[in-house]
């Protein structure tokens, strides 16, 4: 049985590489400890991508069945939980191509092509605005605003900011050049912030707490 | 520095990734700039808040299906 060989450059070999070790040898709980150590962040991840929550519990079984299944084929030279994110987005991405009876599907679509700018939504925000809302309606706020981003920013900004991945990890993991995550994540930052900025701005004297959608005033 | 400039180190700044030359120069620009200083917290508290909120809860009985499906290749393969 071969032994997965320490990330380079790392002093401590991470702890799943003594957990994929013990699957190798045939300890399937140890295989339960990892489901249950990244199982969050793959959902999220596959809901993130296919916005359906059918979709995202098949493609979080299906890239954990897969992971175990090519455990021979993890070389070790990458952290597993990037490998297990890798498997999980091309799932997510074969899952919506199904849903669309074959039509391709790729994370440049809906894409602009223009640079930035300048943010037009320069009000300020009420300190910690998120207390001004119940936890229902700012997770309601929190998904309908990142749903509304496109798909190839909307990645990039969950790989990146939600779930920890380095730059060149999401890079790696979506097949895109550094430069190309780095112009992305700004945008993403920037798009989110504006969006949120119409729930979270400091209120002129107002005490109004409820959840309401207030328009851009331009 | 212009807004414009600020704007493209921004995530760089965020990040914690600009030598401290540029930080410097950032924040020099930052003291002048009540516009990109709102932008800068706001992103922060934008990525901040999406860190710190579970939005998609895992479906219950998601986890033991999952099990129980690694336990049935499991019993074929090792």
């Amino acid at each position: 049985m071969s032994t997965i060989q320490p990330i380079a450059g790392e002093l401590e070999p991470h702890p799943d590489v003594a957990l994929i070790s013990r699957v190798r040898e045939g300890d399937v709980s140890a295989y339960d400890t990892l489901v249950r150590k990244y199982e969050r962040q793959i959902f999220r991840i596959a809901q993130h991508i296919t916005q359906n929550r059918e979709d995202a519990e098949d493609v979080m079984q299906d890239a954990f069945l897969k992971a175990y299944e090519k455990l021979d084929q993890f070389q070790g030279n990458s952290k597993f939980y990037t490998w297990l994110v890798r498997i999980a987005v091309n799932e997510s991405l074969m899952r919506l191509r199904k849903r669309r009876t074959g039509k391709m599907v790729s994370i440049d679509e809906d894409i602009e092509t223009e640079e930035g700018s300048v943010p037009r939504d320069l009000a300020d925000w009420a300190p910690d605005p998120e207390q001004n809302y119940n936890q229902a309606e700012l997770a309601e706020i929190l998904r309908k605003t990142i749903q509304g981003l496109p798909q190839g920013f909307r990645i990039v900004f969950v790989l990146r900011d939600v779930e920890g991945l380095s730059t060149e990890e999401t890079a790696e993991t979506l097949g895109l050049s550094i430069p190309a995550v780095k112009s992305r994540l700004l945008r993403a930052r920037l798009q989110l912030r504006e969006r949120l900025s119409r729930y979270f701005h400091r209120k002129k004297g107002s005490g109004d707490t409820r959840l309401r959608e207030t328009r851009d005033e331009k | 520095m212009t807004c414009t400039e600020f704007l493209a180190l921004l995530d760089d700044l965020i990040d914690d990734s600009v030598t401290p030359e540029m930080r410097i120069e950032l924040q020099t620009h930052l003291r002048k700039c009540g516009h990109c200083e709102v932008i800068l917290n706001t992103t922060r508290k934008t990525i901040e808040i999406y860190r710190s909120h579970e939005i998609y809860d895992l479906p219950a009985g998601l986890r033991d299906r999952l099990h129980a499906a690694i336990m049935a290749r499991c019993k074929k393969g090792c």
